[in-house]
């Protein structure tokens, strides 16, 4: 079989070229990342990962990941439900409202959501009167994570239950299960992959989220500081070393998200072949 | 008035169960966490007229702003066309020592916050830094300048170009190749007569999803930036720089126009690739 491009030459040429142009560009940084953190040692390291205030950011940051994985979950999956086992009108008007955190701008995320739930907000204001504050606070920041991170599970999910069809479920519903047993017993095994891998993602997006989490937080440092401003409040005062040791965290979430999908993809090609 | 009695109504009698929970959860969570945000923004900019609006989007430091983001990122994503062309190929083409590694790699800019992207692209350029020392030399500026901006944009949208162009190349079969070279072309004639028209939608889609992310993106680009007004300010910045001046009109009109343009441009790729996917299937899907 002859193919376009197969040529020892032409093929030697094209894959050094994209190593070379991946290494420099995608992995130098990567690199980078940890040899900032580890420049002064291990021990410097260690001592700018455990001081107090990074735990404290990376507490709130655990802390707001764990409360919006479920919410994600929960409205990714009655989102994928609804949209592939039913039809009905604005069906595909649901479908593209959902990709609207994508296309908007962190900056944007945020700010609407302080114009709304901010003091000087309709809802906000009213909240005030019962000395509820949602921004600067880790409400707000709850909220704007889960903005921006509730199409994952329900992108994942979609394309793979519009594949599968609604066949097993319907058989399932003729042979008597009831709803809950339908979706544990049938849908579940069926999606639970791209379900994790939902998750993986929501998970990677909420711990790094900067952008719509800076306008809403305040970045009070040991209260409303996640991981990611925590490391621009110690980058912007030239504390360069203490910065790259919380991105050093943070890329190390990277990296085992990398590695989860990676280790899900092939598991996919193996059930395939 | 539409309830939820009469749209389950009018259905044709359902199957499967959970229509009716679905549905309630899933308005519920679009209406009170998408769309009633996004509302507040017109709330704040009716209190002005529209010429205090005009006023304000058309301001000389912003429009600034408007042509060093845009610029940047169309910059940022032609590059990423080629080089996003160039992965995609090698990664589906060829079989190397490293491939897995590569592929995985691809991703890493969607794993990796993008604050940590910043303050790493930061470092690496700036002039003290291991690419701003082989390059200062050289007389060019990275760091601070809009070659920074677009440098950071290309980094965070790499990935939309791969991952579009790859399962459409794999999908494309042999034979494709082999009609053309068996009728003589060479393999840049083939290349671009045959499988570059194959692969154009799905280049075109994913160079403009690029386009569009660097057009809000944010964390990655402020540390690279420099942030002078009127030079390597971007507009997601501007919002930032009125919120923090307690301007919030100020703030909504400009991300208004935000906004505006990037659910236009991604309305258009969605058309786009409506149209294309159905001249393939023949008028279906």
């Amino acid at each position: 079989m002859q193919r376009i491009g197969d040529a020892p030459r032409v093929r030697r040429i094209l894959v050094i070229s994209a190593v070379l142009l991946a290494a420099l560009f995608l992995l130098l940084p990567l690199v980078a990342i940890f040899a900032q953190a580890f420049a002064q040692g291990v021990e410097v390291f260690w001592r700018n990962v455990s001081n107090h205030y990074t735990v404290r950011a990376i507490g709130l940051t655990l802390f707001i990941t764990v409360l919006t994985i479920p919410v994600c979950l929960v409205f990714g999956v009655a989102l994928a439900w609804l949209v592939t086992r039913f039809s009905f009108p604005g069906r595909r008007l649901l479908q593209t409202l959902i990709d609207i955190p994508f296309a908007v701008s962190p900056v944007v995320a945020g700010l609407v959501y302080l114009l709304l739930y901010g003091r000087n907000g309709w809802i906000g204001n009213w909240l005030d009167g019962y000395d509820i504050q949602l921004m600067f606070a880790w409400p707000g920041i709850l909220m704007v994570t889960i903005f921006v991170t509730c199409p994952f599970v329900a992108r994942e999910l979609i394309p793979l239950m519009q594949a599968q069809g609604s066949r097993d479920e319907e058989a399932a519903v003729t042979l008597g299960a009831s709803g809950w047993t339908l979706f544990r017993r049938v849908t579940l095994p069926n999606i639970r992959w791209a379900l994790l891998y939902g998750v993986i993602l929501t998970n990677a997006r909420a711990v790094g989220e900067f952008g719509a989490v800076s306008v809403v937080s305040g970045a009070i440092r040991g209260q409303t500081n996640t991981l990611p401003l925590h490391l621009e409040q110690l980058y912007q005062d030239y504390n360069t070393v203490g910065a790259f040791s919380s991105a050093a965290l943070l890329a190390l979430i990277a990296l085992l998200t990398l590695a989860a999908k990676a280790s899900l993809e092939w598991r996919a090609a193996r059930q395939e072949a | 008035m539409i309830t939820l009695a009469n749209i389950t109504g009018s259905a044709p009698k359902r199957v499967l169960p959970g229509f009716g929970l679905s549905l309630g959860i899933s308005l519920t969570f679009v209406s009170l966490m998408l769309l009633l945000p996004m509302t507040s923004l017109f709330g704040q900019l009716s209190g002005i007229s529209l010429a205090e609006y005009w006023r304000i989007i058309t301001d000389g430091r912003v429009v600034a702003s408007y042509i060093v983001t845009i610029g940047a990122a169309a910059v940022a994503a032609l590059v990423n066309a080629a080089f996003g062309l160039l992965l995609a190929w090698v990664l589906v083409r060829y079989d190397f020592p490293g491939k897995r590694l590569l592929d995985a790699l691809m991703d890493l800019p969607f794993a990796l916050p993008t604050a940590v992207a910043g303050i790493t692209l930061a470092t690496l350029y700036s002039s003290n830094g291991w690419m701003g020392r082989l390059l200062d030399p050289l007389g060019i500026q990275v760091a601070y300048t809009w070659v920074g901006i677009a440098l950071a944009m290309a980094f965070t949208s790499i990935p939309f170009v791969v991952r579009t162009v790859q399962p459409v190349l794999e999908d494309l079969p042999n034979e494709v190749d082999e009609a053309a070279l068996t009728l003589g072309a060479s393999d840049a004639t083939a290349f671009r007569r045959v499988i570059l028209p194959h692969l154009w939608p799905a280049l075109v889609t994913g160079t403009g999803l690029a386009f569009v992310r660097s057009l809000g993106e944010f964390g990655a680009i402020i540390f690279i930036a420099g942030n002078a007004p009127y030079e390597t300010e971007i507009t997601a910045l501007m919002i930032f720089v009125r919120l923090q001046e307690y301007d919030y009109v100020g703030a909504s009109a400009i991300a208004s126009v935000v906004l505006a343009v990037s659910l236009a441009l991604l309305l258009a790729i969605n058309i786009w690739q409506g149209r294309f996917i159905k001249r393939l299937h023949g008028g279906r899907g």
